[in-house]
């Protein structure tokens, strides 16, 4: 084996993603594709695309860890899976030797997981079984105001007075958001609302520590949701390089960990 | 991360026997209502059944009804039946299922009892506030509906400490109840039999008291899931012979398997607390997801909500006060912190997961920072997952997979 990879592959609810690593835990390779219906076959295209990138071979992966809610469909190429939390708690113990809280926003899940400075999870908090603060609320959004998902923080940028948006749950907010447009409020104002209203539940789930970092794919296409949780919570929060990433590379340092 | 193999917790052999009594006390009350032999009273599960029994009652349990309806995954179908006379999905899903039941003419009774059509119809309603308001209304219905009485005890809530004051309370309310009763039953109250019941139902509560304490042992030799299903005789047949004789069989088949070092989950690697209700439709695969995560959940609130270590056959009527009072569910969340605190000194617990029940706040104690403040006292970690007693709308398989299994990795890896 001239080259050993470790593989990550975190099958969300929206997106799949997969990254790959050396030994040194330098990120080789990666892939984002939208994850489907068909689990292990969306995987399998993502690991070539990336083990293309890395410019290694399957016979070259070492080992591969699978996490996100399709963890289980991808026993062709990983032995092992871990939950989500731990992929994204594994990624931050590498990235961020102190005590860190990791806001992670998903296509379905919000989690806030917390680490102590010695990099041990000291607690996480999922979102409970509502879809409200995560991405899939902000696709119905982009649904019913038809606009392209991609321009929304574009969109939110450009608000000079932010409507707010009251309510728990996205069916009624999609009401109250028809109420907005009826009363002749501009669309950059709703979709900054729409943002708002995101930020707000995740932040209620738990109190975040100091140091604060997002990951996930929401945050990765609306970097201005990070401005927004910054001026929420009045300090600094880090986005890092591939937020969307986060978990697939905690993924692939287990299946460093665990080569043996 | 776990196998998806298909394994489970060690089966208790004593359980057919079990399955024989509860079968023979489903009979017994079938036949009391069908014939008019015995009056049948309804009771609420901590309501005053000793002093029924002490009165010649044949005893049903609505709570325990709502229980099977949960178990048999029939509740989801039915409850939306109770939602369209009026009966909000909000409130307690024990009810809602129940009256649903009631309204389609269902009951796993005759599923489970071949010659049982139908829950026994009652002559008589008696309830405890202690455990909830949605019990009284939950009587409310059937009086009105079949035009019998519904009566009984309003208990305090929240209480701190158990005082006289309080006990003297609940213990004349109890007592208010006998010449209603009587004249139901057509007899007279003999105080020897009420003192008999009472020392039955306490000698039931301490064997079942000793059964689950057997779970202090390394590995446990019962679980949780267990529990929920051998507690029925302590929940219908307290106050009886029956009872006894079971959780003495049932307690020297779990003390063997002390001796033996059997577990009821193989290679026990972390000890969890349950607190909260039971997803009764989802027994099965919560034993299932804990055993292949080698987690064992060993002790919890509601297991142990049928201990009275009060009751006294000398003076029945204060220490069935006394004993309904000093239940779980009827305390200051002061008082269930260091319950609950104690309770995981005494189980060496590595992790407590709350179960947020969507119908039944009062066996959520999650929704007042009760978890923050004892997680920060004892470095206990904790976790909250969402769902409910019998209505599978309000559950969410995947995510509480997720995070049980990320609560057991925490705990592992935290080691």
């Amino acid at each position: 084996m001239s080259t050993p990879v470790y593989v990550g592959i975190d099958i969300g609810s929206s997106r799949t993603k997969v990254a790959v690593v050396d030994a040194e835990r330098q990120l080789l390779g990666h892939s984002v594709r939208k994850s489907g219906t068909d689990f292990s076959a969306t995987a399998a295209a993502c690991l070539d695309a990336s083990l293309a990138m890395a410019g290694v071979t399957r016979e070259e992966i070492a080992n591969a860890v699978s996490t996100g809610y399709g963890r289980a469909n991808v026993a062709f190429v990983a032995r092992q899976n871990k939950t989500e939390i731990g992929c994204l708690a594994n990624w931050g113990r590498h990235c961020f030797p102190e005590a860190i809280t990791i806001i992670d926003i998903g296509g379905q899940d919000n989690k806030i997981i917390k680490l102590d400075a010695a990099g041990r999870r000291s607690s996480f908090k999922m979102n409970r079984k509502c879809a409200a603060g995560t991405g899939a609320f902000l696709e119905e959004m982009s649904y019913r105001l038809d606009i392209p998902l991609e321009a929304m923080d574009g969109l939110a940028r450009q608000s000079e007075e932010m409507v707010k948006l009251g309510s728990y749950c996205t069916v009624f907010s999609a009401t109250e958001v028809l109420e907005n447009i009826r009363h002749g409020k501009k669309v950059t104002d709703i979709v900054k609302g729409l943002f708002y209203s995101v930020i707000k539940r995740v932040l209620e789930m738990d109190s975040p520590t100091e140091r604060v970092v997002m990951t996930g794919g929401v945050v990765a296409h609306n970097p201005y949701l990070v401005e927004m949780a910054e001026e929420m919570i009045g300090r600094s929060v880090l986005l890092p390089e591939l937020p969307q990433l986060a978990g697939a590379v905690g993924a692939a340092l287990y299946a460093l960990e665990d080569k043996d | 991360m776990a196998e998806e193999k298909k394994a489970s917790r060690k089966k208790i052999q004593a359980g057919d026997r079990m399955n024989k009594i509860m079968a023979d006390y489903f009979y017994g009350l079938n036949e009391a209502a069908t014939t008019g032999r015995q009056k049948v009273a309804w009771c609420t599960s901590v309501g005053p059944a000793e002093l029924l029994r002490a009165l010649g009652f044949a005893v049903h349990f609505p709570e325990n009804h709502g229980a099977m309806l949960g178990a048999t995954r029939m509740s989801t179908d039915l409850i939306p039946a109770a939602n369209a006379i009026g009966y909000s999905p909000d409130i307690c899903s024990y009810l809602t299922a129940d009256i649903g039941a009631y309204l389609k003419g269902i009951t796993p009774l005759a599923k489970a009892y071949k010659g049982i059509e139908s829950v026994p119809r009652p002559d008589v309603l008696v309830y405890n506030t202690n455990q909830c308001r949605d019990v009284q209304d939950w009587f409310a219905w059937y009086s009105r509906e079949l035009g019998v009485p519904s009566i009984g005890i309003t208990s305090p809530k929240n209480v701190n400490e158990v005082t006289d004051a309080h006990i003297e309370d609940v213990a004349l309310q109890i007592e208010a109840l006998v010449p209603t009763l009587e004249e139901i039953s057509g007899g007279r109250l003999d105080m020897d039999r009420l003192r008999e019941t009472v020392s039955l139902s306490r000698e039931c509560t301490e064997l079942w008291k000793k059964v689950l304490e057997t779970a202090i042992a390394a590995p446990a030799p019962l679980t949780f899931f267990d529990g929920t299903i051998h507690m029925g005789p302590a929940v219908v047949l307290r106050g009886t012979r029956e009872a006894i004789d079971y959780y003495e069989v049932l307690l020297a088949e779990l003390e063997q398997r002390i001796k033996d070092g059997v577990g009821a989950v193989d290679e026990e690697t972390s000890r969890i607390y349950w607190e909260g209700m039971p997803v009764w439709g989802r027994l099965r695969q919560h034993s299932e997801l804990f055993f292949h995560l080698k987690a064992s959940v060993l002790a919890s609130t509601y297991c142990s909500s049928w201990i009275f270590p009060a009751f006294d056959g000398k003076d029945p009527f204060r220490s069935m006060a006394k004993a309904y009072l000093e239940l779980f569910i009827v305390r200051s969340d002061k008082y269930k912190e260091q319950y609950i605190k104690e309770m995981l000194a005494k189980f060496r617990i590595d992790g407590i997961i709350y179960h947020d029940a969507k119908t039944c706040p009062y066996n959520s104690n999650s929704r007042y920072g009760l978890p923050q403040r004892l997680e920060a006292d004892t470095g206990i970690p904790s976790l909250v997952i969402s769902g409910d007693l019998n209505d599978l709308r309000c559950v969410s398989d995947e995510q509480t997979k997720t995070n049980v299994e990320a609560f057991i990795e925490q705990i592992v890896e935290g080691r």
